[in-house]
């Protein structure tokens, strides 16, 4: 067993964007362990050809085009069986996968299969190699090291490895074909689909005022408003605010709703656990209210103010106005 | 239906975290326990399909140490007919926290075998350790089909037929025989509270009770817990509310230009 195998993540043709930070994970931890990286895409053979052969100008031993008709629509059973398969056959210390919602339902499993854990949601790589998690919610660090003999599982977490980083080289592109039945795929999937077309376009605005579940109840949302309206700003909110059902679905910023990237995002009472984060670190310049000072909000923001935010809030909303 | 429902006990969400003593732990010294958010509305999922159906048990099981029961009663107490609790060492080698997730999931299927569960429920993730996937790892040890990140179920003639979360704002409904596995993702449902009544019937429902097995070397050690470096400067504004406003309208004005 030796090498990293980096499993890219497609649909219907279409590369998922986090494929290429795993992938720039996996040439970093083979260079570093002074090892071959290779990568594989999973899929129908006829939609994967393309996607398989892009990957031949990078520096890479063997990219794996994984087809087979039962693999057309994501299932985890195809998954694991194909990826099982192939792993028996290239044999790799690593596989490193990008931490999509897909990642998710199948490499727990796939990593079951074969005894192992997966090492899930990794935020830096360091020598030895050691694999940095996030505890509480970005409150703690973890670091993890894989203490078995058989295969290391590590998924990334989105925007920890630059896609840009992916070393050019060539690569031998390789057809494999996993033995797939019908009957070992338990689940039906069907196409994916929005809810009612999305009304409010948060990606276009140029100031966001964000609320998270530091408002306490619905009543207090009025306070954020006045804000937002003074400065001409879009509503925002973290999941638990839609969960909750004080703000549209549409409103949510996040992993599970928009990917915002405005001048000005202002949260308010928003802790900045990581699915919030993705959607909004691109952001300009970040205003950050929270009252407590070990919010992982504060390790993005550009401005904080540890502090009460009914306080706070309806200061600044005069101090606008004036 | 029979629903078996895989809960966890975590750290209250503003609870002050440290460290704990041994470098690799959280300081379970002053901390507050509840029941893991996610895990909530598995169980809530798993109420209204029972409500839905008339009929059904809905199971809870916890693998934790005695304070685990605190929370089990709780599930007791908003309408789950009976619980098991896994107790595991408050620390040491045999604690939960030694145990790896597929150390946990095993503790879960062991329990779950003896159920034999039309359905098992569970949150997508914890909200300390958040590796997200004790349910899917749970479901391939008993041989089950699985969908995560579950905001819908509905039962169908065949099995389920349930609404999973895709990224950025899409869904898809999958299809599936029973006995199966969910993980449940949060906002499907309104969580509900204890009433009194619930409260009071929740004391003469059974908790059985299992000591958790020896625990298996962990494939995934963890080497060192620590803060996070804060990677970006971040400026610190302080001082009273007006004085804090002032300075963020100047901010707004002449830095961020949006005023």
């Amino acid at each position: 067993m030796s090498g990293v195998l980096v499993v890219l993540e497609q649909k219907s043709g279409s590369w998922n964007r986090m494929s290429f930070e795993a992938l720039a994970a996996g040439q970093k931890l083979a260079a570093d362990l002074g090892v071959a990286c290779s990568a594989a895409v999973v899929g129908a053979a006829e939609s994967i050809a393309s996607l398989a052969q892009e990957l031949a100008d990078k520096k890479l031993e063997t990219v794996w085009a994984v087809g087979h008709p039962l693999l057309a629509r994501y299932t985890a059973d195809g998954w694991c069986g194909a990826l099982q398969q192939l792993i028996a056959e290239a044999k790799p210390q690593y596989v490193v996968l990008p931490h999509t919602y897909q990642v998710r339902d199948f490499a727990p499993a796939l990593a079951t299969r074969l005894k192992q854990v997966l090492i899930s949601d990794v935020t830096a790589i360091h020598d030895g190699p050691i694999f940095v998690r996030q505890w509480m919610q970005g409150k703690l660090n973890a670091d993890y090291r894989h203490s078995s003999e058989g295969v290391c599982f590590v998924s990334v977490q989105a925007g920890t490895f630059r896609a840009d980083a992916v070393e050019a080289g060539s690569a031998e592109v390789k057809s494999f074909a996993p033995q797939l039945d019908a009957a070992q795929i338990r689940t039906t999937p069907g196409e994916p689909f929005r809810e009612a077309a999305q009304t409010v376009d948060l990606t276009a605005a140029p100031v966001i005022v964000s609320v998270g579940r530091g408002i306490g109840e619905q009543d207090n949302l009025a306070i954020v408003e006045e804000l937002a309206q003074a400065l001409g700003a879009e509503l925002a909110a973290s999941r638990p605010i839609c969960d909750n059902g004080w703000l549209p679905m549409e409103r949510q910023v996040g992993s599970s709703g928009q990917t915002v990237a405005p001048k000005l995002y202002l949260a308010v009472g928003i802790s900045g656990a990581i699915q919030h984060l993705v959607g909004m670190k691109g952001a300009k310049t970040i205003i950050a209210i929270n009252k407590d000072p070990d919010a992982p909000i504060f390790e993005i923001a550009d401005i904080g103010v540890v502090g009460d935010l009914f306080e706070i809030v309806p200061a600044l909303t005069k101090a606008i106005k004036q | 239906m029979k629903i078996l429902v895989a809960i966890k006990q975590v750290p209250e969400r503003d609870a002050q975290i440290r460290v704990g003593a041994d470098g690799r732990s959280i300081d379970e010294n002053d901390a507050a326990w509840t029941i893991n958010e996610p895990d909530a509305y598995a169980l809530e999922e798993a109420l209204q399909l029972k409500e839905r159906e008339g009929v059904g048990e809905v199971v809870v099981v916890c693998a934790g140490p005695e304070r685990a029961a605190s929370t089990l009663r709780e599930a007791l107490a908003k309408g789950a007919d009976r619980a098991i609790h896994i107790v595991t060492e408050d620390e040491g080698a045999e604690s939960l926290s030694a145990r790896d997730t597929l150390g946990v999931a095993a503790l879960l299927a062991d329990a779950a075998k003896g159920e034999s569960p039309d359905l098992i429920l569970t949150g997508l993730q914890s909200d300390d350790l958040g590796a997200g996937q004790t349910g899917v790892v749970l479901a391939e040890l008993l041989g089950m089909p699985h969908a995560t990140l579950i905001m819908h179920v509905e039962r169908t003639a065949t099995g389920l037929k349930v609404k999973r979360e895709l990224e950025d704002g899409w869904f898809q409904h999958v299809e599936m025989p029973l006995p199966a596995l969910l993980t449940i993702q949060s906002g499907g449902n309104r969580l509900r509270y204890a009433t009194l009544m619930g409260i009071k019937k929740a004391k003469s429902k059974e908790t059985r009770t299992v000591d958790a097995g020896a625990a298996t070397a962990a494939v995934a050690e963890i080497v060192k817990v620590y803060p996070p470096e804060r990677v970006k400067r971040t400026e610190m504004l302080t001082g009273s509310a007006d004085e804090i406003a002032a300075k963020i309208v100047e901010k707004l004005k002449f830095e961020v230009k949006v005023l």
